[in-house]
């Protein structure tokens, strides 16, 4: 019986014909013959994104241990836990911290606020759409990066550039996405919104604003990332202080420590800014997902 | 496009005078007269492309920039209701129901009107929530917080499944009974039209072709003789079936 098992599959999966003999008649490998082969990736594991990087940290505690990896090239973890400790009851990351975040903060709120009064004046507007659209286009095209040395002979190395520099990264997604969601409104919401003569202000308000928001805050999650970016560029080109100039000034000491636990940092910094945006994102699309879900 | 003058009398709700409209210099409504009087519950039955939606679209006003003539005078109260439901997805049900109402005392009215449709108690779920039938019950409920003069409907029941579209029929006769509007209903469904109506009006070639009056008491049954030989008359009058595609064919 048990020799006849692998055959009796083969047969099945091939022609998909039962013999007559076997109808009605138990057989324990049925449920294994009649299973499909799976081509999609199967479930998903709980928790599966953290397997990657807690395997590479892994690898790195090993390497550390074993004197495979050399200090200079690359601390230990412990190491670097060691420093960060270092740094931050000596007051120096707090402080840093605090600088940087500031920038951040403000270059956000400008370049959000920039965005979406543009997003606005073009999405409302056929005029409107023909004076700003054209320019910010353009200005997508250019790469903060690019523009900085502009910015550093128009505005100096104050703390003005900085937040110029991130705004104007803020801006861009700002401004591409919820111009889009505003347009994709679908204009039979228009058409409704005629037949109950609704008001241009409950128009805006009622269908247009919520409508947006989708577009908005996805805008939201490119935009945080952008002002991390435009943050660690401005702060390594020219400044006094902040978690890109501590790296900078750890990069002439050699203090590879110092480096990482400020790359640790920008990471931590974006994930949880990220995650903000996202629970925000759920909270206020919850109408959303309930089609999605 | 004609002007919407409002010069009715008592004894007519709608009042087309050679309406006309065309598309691409196709006359989709050739020169249409049509009455409705208050109260009134009239189904427009058509062949698709017959103008049976131009002609709603018309009444409604939605039709800016399209080409035509012709006078329209209808009521000032007017509701649509759409073949899809229209919510505001991103508005909870009791918000889309008195969306563009004003005064005070517009959420308790909405709040009577979705008891009404029998959603009392979903005021405050989100419309993706609902059933495709609930949905259109909302959209009722929308449309007749606003005690509309005259209630135009674009197949309101057209993406519903058979057994919601039965019970949809009934919910709409006992709102008709109550209310009191006007009620010009665009439908495909020769059923539907013989449920629902008080008068049927087939149109063909932009002009209304038929009309049938039909006196058969309310809760009208399919199974029903009288109903049998109207909706027979009916078809026919679409060009299926009866007498008049065996002329055809000849």
């Amino acid at each position: 019986m048990t020799a006849l098992k692998p055959a009796e599959t083969e047969h099945r999966g091939a022609g998909a014909e039962a013999e007559p003999g076997d109808v009605g008649r138990p057989r324990p490998a049925e449920g294994r013959a009649r299973a499909r082969r799976r081509l999609g990736p199967g479930t998903p594991i709980p928790a599966g994104f953290l397997i990657g990087p807690l395997l590479l940290l892994g690898i790195w505690f090993l390497g550390s241990a074993q004197g495979w990896i050399d200090p200079r090239f690359l601390p230990a973890p412990w190491t670097i836990a060691q420093t960060a400790a270092e740094l931050i009851s000596s007051g120096r990351l707090g402080a840093d911290l605090l600088v940087s975040a500031q920038r951040f903060a403000i270059g956000l709120v400008f370049g959000v606020a920039a965005g979406v009064a543009l997003a606005l004046v073009s999405g409302l507007s056929r005029i409107g759409e023909a004076i700003v659209d054209g320019p910010v286009q353009i200005k997508r095209s250019i790469p903060n990066l690019a523009l900085l040395p502009l910015l550093l002979l128009w505005f100096g190395i104050d703390e003005r550039m900085k937040i110029i520099t991130i705004a104007l990264g803020v801006l861009i997604p700002i401004y591409i996405h919820t111009h889009n969601g505003l347009r994709s409104i679908d204009s039979r919401y228009a058409e409704l919104s005629e037949t109950v003569r609704l008001g241009h202000g409950a128009f805006i308000g009622r269908v247009i604003l919520p409508g947006a928001l989708p577009g908005f805050l996805l805008g939201m999650r490119f935009a945080v990332t952008s002002a991390w970016l435009s943050l660690v560029v401005v702060e390594q080109v020219n400044a006094t202080n902040g978690i890109g100039y501590m790296m900078q000034l750890a990069g002439s000491y050699g203090q590879t420590d110092v480096i990482i636990v400020g790359l640790v940092l920008y990471g931590l910094l974006g994930l949880i800014s990220d995650g903000i945006v996202r629970i925000v994102q759920r909270r206020a699309l919850s109408w959303r997902r309930t089609l999605e879900d | 496009m004609a002007t919407h003058t409002r010069g009715l009398t008592e004894t007519t709700s709608v009042r087309t005078r050679g309406l006309t409209r065309s598309f691409e210099g196709r006359a989709v409504l050739d020169g249409l007269d049509l009455e409705v009087e208050p109260g009134e519950f009239v189904v427009l039955l058509g062949r698709s492309g017959s103008g049976k939606s131009t002609l709603l679209r018309a009444l409604a006003g939605l039709d800016d920039g399209v080409a035509g003539s012709g006078e329209i005078d209808v009521p000032e109260q007017i509701s649509v209701v759409f073949q899809d439901s229209r919510l505001l997805p991103w508005q909870r049900v009791l918000t889309n129901v008195v969306l563009g109402l004003r005064g005070g005392g517009a959420r308790t009215k909405g709040r009577e009107a979705l008891a009404e449709v029998g959603l009392a108690g979903r005021e405050r779920a989100w419309p993706g929530r609902l059933s495709g039938g609930e949905q259109q019950r909302v959209a009722l409920a929308r449309s007749l917080v606003r005690e509309p003069q005259l209630l135009l409907a674009d197949e309101p029941f057209g993406a519903l499944d058979a057994l919601t579209r039965i019970r949809m029929h009934g919910l709409l006769r006992a709102l008709h009974e109550r209310h009191r509007p006007a009620i010009v209903l665009v439908t495909h469904d020769v059923d539907e039209a013989v449920v629902l109506a008080d008068r049927v009006l087939v149109l063909d070639a932009g002009r209304i072709g038929t009309e049938l009056r039909i006196d058969i008491e309310a809760p009208r049954d399919p199974s029903d003789p009288r109903f049998a030989a109207i909706r027979t008359e009916l078809l026919a009058a679409l060009g299926v079936g009866g007498p008049r595609s065996d002329e055809e064919a000849a």
